[in-house]
């Protein structure tokens, strides 16, 4: 028994099976999606403040650049199939998963780099003046001060934030992952060397002040519980991150066994690199929308 | 009536070298979608039981507050611990089997039994098509659902019980639950959502591409139209409770504030998290499928019935186009009523009369397609079979549940009648005396087809009329019950209203002791559909072995390529290659030589 239309399209719809199955499924797609930026829209024009500048720019285009090559190289693995060329198949496909596999080292690097960078939260405001003055000097309050207006875009409100202006963002000595102050003090902790975040305009970090843990209301690394802007961002990053490998599996799947699928059924290899190439551009259009409203706004 | 004599070469040399692919393939691991389908249906049918007996153990409960539950109370104290101490249930227990109750009979029963198991045996038969487009993908489909289906029902068994945030998972309260009942919920149903997901790209593709030469959209019987189009709401409304669901899945497991708001309090104490999130967030995305997913519940068995009726009315259906028409409206439109859930939210007037607007829009293609159902009736020469009886009972015990929804759809109207027992009332007698008895008269049409023979008449009678009377007796007062006031969530059943209160008996605002007695009658009234269900399950299985043998293929003399087919259909399904002719409906034509003119067979050739 022989499904119809496995490989050859049904004339009346121009389709074969698998080429309408995986626009349905991307159909789906969208909505999973379309669901989580809805979530980001409503969280976003609900909150007091909204945090710019937490990801670099520069990483997230360059990542940019990366996945937009590599729907560029799938579809001429594609191509090449339908012309005939397996060795620039594989010389495409092999591109493309590299690509794949960059955005994804990339993307960990920062997943990193956030998993050890903390705020800390004091008591009151004057615990948290004693430590920007012990962090920047002088004038630490006005440095605290304005590296909290530059991250939430407060240059142009009259509105003051000073009851929220208690916290302090840099590293924990030792770099911890997902510290908090729960874990911390049942590490019987009472206080930790804190390096602060370089003021605003320089790279220079300050020298590590210690900073007691009494002291502390809330302390969190950059991770879903910070704030709903991080749980939003890793939310989605993350189940982009899984679209991208479980693409790059098939993928390498289609790569590794082309030769067997050449000899078998050309036509078949070429449909199913040009659904797998689909669902490419799909991951690849998620985080076109992705980078500005993470990176950019 | 044959279609064609010249037999298809290549399907007849397929099926010779067939060779025996071992039990597991054939049974546990097919992919095959009539197994599928039967797979579905047999495992969907024991959730509805289970489903069915959690809410016998609520109203044992809720007639008797505080006593053991008889017979199974010592069961689940030994099976659960504490929390049926003394085979008493606790009202956290009760909670858990409140919100079990709805989750299983919504994903794991009726959308299984309706959908996936009706939709995977008849659709593809229907269409004349060999297999689904994708029969492995089906078969994913279904571990998908057996999987999802495991981890509810473990879920029972952890430390704290399962889930008891109802079947609509409110956040916060969801999230704050000190228990892993939430989190085993979520992911059974990424599990369950994954299954829908696969077997609705699997029915739209089957029926746009395998649809068999001379099956034009037009020429497609009724159920094969609602099966697509529910497949499209499934395809389209369920990721984003998916993604709902990962939200507050990271909520629970990494403590992020997607749904809980800023300076949350719990038993006096601030809760330790970021804040800044949206309960109402919750709501909308869970609605934006909670809704259509109302229509995945009553589209299929509007489906079955216009085939029962159809066949058995000996006559076409009413206006097979309208009904068509009223279907594609119906799914199209589903999907902006979901915030009529959410009245009292406090979203605002303009808000609420635009989605009061669209509920009420929707219920006008509902009321043609219900009108055509006993249009169809109109002339017919009925044939009062177990199966035309259960579609017969559909049509006005739907009708009440989609009538006394209107008061529930207008904003007024629902602050007084929102989460108390009329809500309930409205909705079971849309899914269970509605969906669930066409569901049941699917079972009794189709049965014939997939074991070649047929199920009792007799105990389909009694297990119909104890159904229908049972029914009625257990919903109807519930309507009362709501209009007084009495709310859905206690587990005490609203003695708690009426104890505090002995001075305020008769008085509108407080709940009379009429109405909670009305608990006890609406738990016998529970036992005796329970125990209408015995001669149904004793069918099922006896019918198997010692029912009636069908005299032929087409038993029900049916015009649908389901019944052109041998009994039971083999692997690839059709012997001869399938030329479609004519529309779905052609009973009674006149000039014909029979009473019924199936789809496949050709004009017969005029006389010279």
């Amino acid at each position: 028994m022989e499904i119809p239309h496995a490989v050859k399209p049904r004339p009346d719809t121009g389709l074969y099976n698998a080429k309408l199955g995986i626009w349905l499924f991307l159909a789906s797609e969208v909505m999973l999606f379309g669901g989580l930026f809805s979530a980001y829209i409503l969280l976003r024009v609900s909150s007091d403040l909204w945090p710019h500048g937490m990801v670099s720019i520069p990483v997230g285009t360059f990542n940019t650049f990366v996945l937009i090559a590599s729907s560029v190289t799938v579809v001429m693995s594609w191509a090449s199939l339908k012309l005939g060329k397996l060795a620039d198949f594989k010389k495409y496909m092999a591109l493309t998963i590299l690509c794949a596999l960059g955005f994804l080292s990339v993307k960990s690097f920062e997943y990193y780099a956030k998993f050890t960078h903390y705020d800390v939260w004091f008591k009151d405001q004057a615990t948290a003046q004693k430590y920007f003055t012990a962090a920047y000097g002088e004038k630490g309050e006005e440095a605290a001060r304005k590296l909290f207006v530059e991250r939430f875009h407060l240059q142009n409100t009259k509105a003051t934030y000073d009851a929220n202006q208690v916290q302090i963002a840099g590293h924990i000595e030792g770099n911890p992952l997902f510290a908090t102050l729960k874990k911390l003090t049942s590490a019987k902790k009472d206080t930790i060397q804190f390096t602060p975040d370089a003021p605003s305009g320089t790279h220079e970090h300050p020298k590590a002040i210690e900073v007691k843990l009494s002291d502390v209301h809330r302390l969190s690394a950059y991770v879903p519980a910070h704030s709903t802007y991080f749980a939003i961002y890793f939310t989605i990053t993350a189940l982009h991150g899984l679209h991208v490998l479980g693409g790059a599996i098939v993928l390498t799947y289609f790569l590794l066994t082309s030769d067997k699928w050449w000899k078998k059924n050309p036509e078949q290899l070429a449909n199913r690199v040009e659904v797998g190439g689909l669902f490419w551009h799909f991951v690849d259009l998620v985080w076109i929308f992705l980078f500005p409203i993470i990176y950019l706004l | 009536m044959q279609a064609t004599t010249t037999t298809h070469p290549q399907a007849a040399h397929s099926h010779e070298e067939h060779h025996d692919p071992g039990f597991l393939r054939s049974y546990v691991f097919s992919t095959d979608h009539k197994v599928i389908g039967i797979q579905y249906g047999f495992t969907a049918l024991v959730f509805l039981m289970f489903g069915f007996l959690l809410m016998i153990c609520m109203r044992a409960q809720l007639a008797k507050p505080g006593e053991a539950i008889p017979i199974v109370g010592k069961l689940l104290e030994s099976l659960l611990g504490d929390v049926a101490k003394g085979g008493v249930m606790s009202p956290d227990l009760y909670n858990a089997f409140g919100a079990m109750h709805g989750t299983i009979m919504v994903f794991l029963a009726i959308v299984p039994l309706a959908f996936a198991a009706f939709g995977n045996y008849v659709v593809p038969l229907q269409i004349g098509a060999v297999d689904m487009a994708f029969p492995r993908v089906n078969m994913a489909s279904y571990q998908c659902f057996a999987v999802g289906g495991v981890i509810m029902f473990v879920s029972f068994f952890i430390p704290g019980g399962a889930a008891q945030a109802g079947w609509t998972s409110y956040s916060p309260l969801a999230t704050i639950i000190p228990t892993q009942g939430q989190t085993f919920w979520i992911i059974g149903m990424v599990f369950l959502i994954t299954s829908s997901l696969l077997g609705a790209v699997n029915f739209i593709a089957t029926v746009i591409q395998l649809r068999a030469p001379g099956m034009t959209w037009m020429r497609m019987p009724f159920f094969v139209w609602v099966q697509f189009v529910t497949a499209f709401i499934l395809l389209l409304a369920f990721p984003p409770l998916e993604a709902a669901g990962i939200l507050q899945l990271v909520d629970k497991v990494f403590g992020s504030s997607f749904f809980l708001p800023t300076g949350l309090v719990i038993s006096g104490k601030p809760y330790d998290i970021s804040g800044g999130g949206s309960p109402l967030l919750w709501q909308h995305l869970f609605w934006f499928l909670g809704h259509p997913e109302v229509y995945v519940l009553i589209l299929p068995a509007m489906g079955v019935v216009g085939e029962v009726v159809a066949c058995n009315t000996r006559k076409p259906l009413w206006g097979y186009k309208s009904l068509v028409y009223s279907v594609l409206a119906v799914g199209f439109i589903s999907f902006i009523v979901w915030a009529h859930h959410m009245y009292l939210t406090g979203m605002g007037t303009k808000i609420s009369t635009f989605f009061q607007t669209t509920t009420m829009i929707i219920s006008i293609p509902s009321v043609i397609i219900l009108t055509c159902l006993f249009m169809s009736l109109w002339g017919g020469s009925i044939r009062f079979n177990t199966p035309m009886l259960f579609a017969l009972a559909f049509l006005p015990m739907f009708g009440i549940g989609g009538l006394t929804g209107l008061p529930l759809g207008f904003n007024f109207s629902d602050l007084h009648l929102h989460d108390s027992y009329y809500v309930i009332a409205h909705f079971h007698y849309v899914v269970a005396p509605g969906t669930i008895f066409a569901l049941f008269a699917g079972v009794y049409f189709w049965y014939p087809k997939m074991t070649g023979r047929y199920m009792s008449e007799t105990l389909g009678k009694i297990h119909f009329w104890g159904s229908l009377i049972a029914m009625n007796l257990v919903f109807m007062p519930m309507f009362f019950q709501g209009l007084y006031g009495m709310s859905r969530r206690m587990s005490d059943g609203g003695a708690t209203y009426a104890l505090a209160n002995p001075a305020n008996e008769g008085v509108v605002t407080a709940l009379t002791s009429t109405v909670i007695k009305l608990n006890v009658f609406v738990t016998h009234a529970a036992v005796l559909l329970l125990i209408a269900q015995v001669p149904f399950v004793i069918n099922v299985f006896m019918s198997m072995f010692n029912g009636k043998k069908v005299e032929n293929d087409n038993p029900w003399d049916a015009t649908t390529l389901d019944w052109q087919t041998p009994t039971p259909p083999p692997h690839g399904n059709f012997t001869k290659e399938i030329v479609v002719y004519r529309g779905p409906y052609e009973y009674s034509v006149p000039g014909h030589p029979t009473d019924f003119s199936p789809q496949n067979m050709p004009d017969p050739k005029p006389a010279k």
